[in-house]
């Protein structure tokens, strides 16, 4: 009985023995699960930024989780005071179902409250053996495909959203020839990872598939992380616009008392040297001296946005993804 | 022994690839991970490995998930403790009923749990959205993963007490009321001697569970890195995070709490036997 008094004691000891931060304001970002290394880099520009331009001190604290989930934790209560996420539904549902943002939210930053974008690109092995350099290649009977499932993540309806501009842009009003070029394309599919990480490890640590489809920005993060060239990131001609939304959090921040903090961090994002350093954690930036610096690694292509695809993501998501929608019956199909 | 383990199997090679089958199923589903974990950890130095375990972060997953433990294994040693002893000491209407409802913890998946929990406390909740007029927040916060971790491990003290306490009998309780002892003396000078080891037991599994609890404290807390990011969440975190080596570390921290639960368990099993099998004089020593 006594060791476990001990223990216990020990324990409180542990916890309490934690410095105490003792800065002059706190903010909370919930971001999406691979954002990690980037917001550790910005938080530590952005406390120098606000520490010359106020003179006070600002501790950043971190969530990370898929985006969805952090949409609904905000939903039922985390009292974060940004979201800096990488699918514009998981926003658009603090409005719809928590009343805690207007509904024009988009409208209050620049480029659609989206600092950086990417867009889904293919990671092919070595040499690229089997010579992937668009979407048609994908279809061929000898190239096997690893990508999330578009019914469980973001990531997965992305690439199959890209996918789809493309048939589209190919093939114009032939509903037919589109649809066949979606069944194709599924049915060479090998592995659906239930999330973007899974589908990485799939195709990495596995060794599955000949190409992997996911954002450009993790594809050339793998591809810089192996340097030795055994994987190459190839970007096709055509693909989505995938923005990654930010938006402050009007009730919490009201609350917390940290409104003009939590704007001035968004805001800053936007700056030249922000925009070089989310370039350098492999996002496309707006801001043109970054642009033109990164011409090689980003190249030019053609970028649909959601409303081009499928006329807005309420569309997307009731006649592609739903029980029985388009990606059922494709699926089917084969 | 000799005579029904011939009745068990008749032959030599029957008994013997049993005996493999069963060592190379532990080996395969069991040692080797653990084995894993360890050298994934180390796979890149001592140094790196204190460093991964030196970080910030880290210390502070450490911290919350033994801050966690250290309150919630004390809370179930008294309900635990309070629930076996109502149960097997009484009969009053709901007994049975009781008895059953200590075990759906088990039966309901931790998520589920969590859900729960968050669907009650949440912001939106029935509890949820009264406690936020006073300013009251559990969920996303530490209260929030005490709740979940006590409602998941609240089972282990009291099953562990109920048959044996059923087993051994109220007679010695009596012969002390018959002797004129208060209620508090009976306790303490009777029944808590006749029931430490399973006690202990029932608490070294408590503190496990809390320790490694997962799906339920991911739903309430919010992962916030250094406030209500426990050391489970910490390592799935990392491991997304392509820091293979730092996960493997975490994740060693809590297969050695594991492999200390381990021990400690072997050696409360083994007092609890001796216990039993012992001549009174022994027992109550």
């Amino acid at each position: 009985m006594k060791q476990l008094f001990k223990g216990i004691a020990l324990g409180a000891a542990l916890l309490s023995a934690q410095p105490v931060l003792a800065a002059d304001r706190e903010l909370l970002n919930t971001s999406y699960d691979i954002a990690r290394e980037l917001f550790a880099a910005y938080n530590e520009e952005f406390k120098k930024h606000w520490q010359e331009k106020t003179g006070e001190t600002v501790e950043i604290k971190q969530s990370h989780a898929g985006s969805s989930k952090q949409a609904q934790a905000i939903i039922q209560g985390l009292k974060a005071d940004v979201a800096t996420f990488n699918q514009v539904t998981d926003i658009d549902i603090l409005h719809q179902r928590g009343r805690l943002i207007p509904e024009d939210w988009a409208d209050r930053l620049p480029n659609n409250s989206s600092p950086y974008y990417s867009t889904m690109a293919f990671l092919v092995r070595e040499g690229n053996p089997k010579n992937i350099e668009n979407w048609d290649d994908l279809i061929r009977e000898d190239v096997q495909l690893v990508m999330p499932n578009p019914k469980t993540s973001g990531n997965g309806r992305y690439t199959y959203l890209a996918a789809l501009g493309y048939a589209q842009d190919q093939f114009g009003d032939d509903q037919e020839k589109i649809d066949q070029f979606m069944a194709d394309l599924l049915g060479q599919v090998r592995v659906f990872d239930s999330g973007g990480r899974g589908a990485t490890t799939t195709f990495v640590e596995r060794g599955i598939g000949d190409v992997l489809l996911t954002f450009e920005s993790e594809v050339l993060n793998i591809a810089d992380r192996f340097e030795n060239g055994e994987y190459v990131a190839v970007t096709p001609k055509v693909s989505f616009l995938a923005e990654f939304p930010v938006t402050w959090i009007d009730d919490y921040v009201e609350q917390n008392g940290t409104a003009e903090l939590a704007k001035e961090y968004l805001e800053h994002l936007y700056t030249e040297d922000s925009q070089r350093l989310l370039a350098g954690f492999n996002y496309r930036v707006h801001n043109d001296a970054v642009k033109a610096e990164n011409a090689d690694r980003f190249p030019e292509l053609k970028l649909l946005s959601i409303d081009e695809i499928t006329g807005g993501w309420e569309n997307a998501m009731s006649t592609h993804f739903s029980s029985g929608g388009k990606l059922d019956r494709l699926q089917r199909r084969r | 022994m000799a005579v029904q383990n011939r009745r068990i199997g008749d032959q030599l090679w029957v008994r013997r690839s049993l005996i493999g089958l069963a060592l190379a199923i532990t080996l395969i589903m069991l040692v080797i991970p653990v084995v894993v974990i360890f050298t994934q950890a180390l796979s890149t130095g001592w140094s790196a490995f204190a460093g991964n375990v030196m970080d910030e972060y880290t210390l502070d997953a450490i911290g919350l998930t033994l801050f966690v433990a250290a309150l919630t294994v004390p809370l179930n040693l008294v309900f635990g403790t309070a629930l076996a002893w109502s149960v097997t000491r009484f009969r009053f209407p709901g007994r049975k009923l009781l008895i059953t409802l200590i075990d759906i913890p088990f039966a309901v998946s931790p998520v589920v749990a969590g859900l729960l929990y968050l669907l009650l406390y949440g912001r939106n909740g029935w509890l949820g959205s009264w406690l936020s007029n006073y300013d009251v927040q559990l969920m996303f916060s530490w209260p929030g993963i005490v709740m979940v971790t006590v409602f998941v491990t609240c089972p282990f003290v009291a099953r562990e007490l109920i048959p044996l306490m059923q087993q051994q009998g109220s007679e010695e309780e009596e012969a002390g009321v018959v002797l004129g002892a208060s209620g508090w003396r009976i306790f303490r000078k009777i029944t808590l001697p006749n029931i430490k080891w399973a006690l202990i037991y029932g608490v070294v599994l408590t503190n496990a569970r809390a320790v490694g609890e997962f799906g339920a404290v991911s739903v309430v807390s919010g992962n916030v890195r250094g406030e209500t990011n426990t050391l489970p969440l910490h390592v799935e975190l990392l491991y997304q995070d392509y820091n293979i080596v730092g996960a493997f570390a975490s994740a060693s921290l809590l297969a050695g709490i594991a492999i200390l639960t381990l021990i400690a368990k072997a050696f409360v099993e083994w007092r609890q036997s001796r216990a039993e099998h012992a001549t009174p004089e022994e027992g109550g020593a």
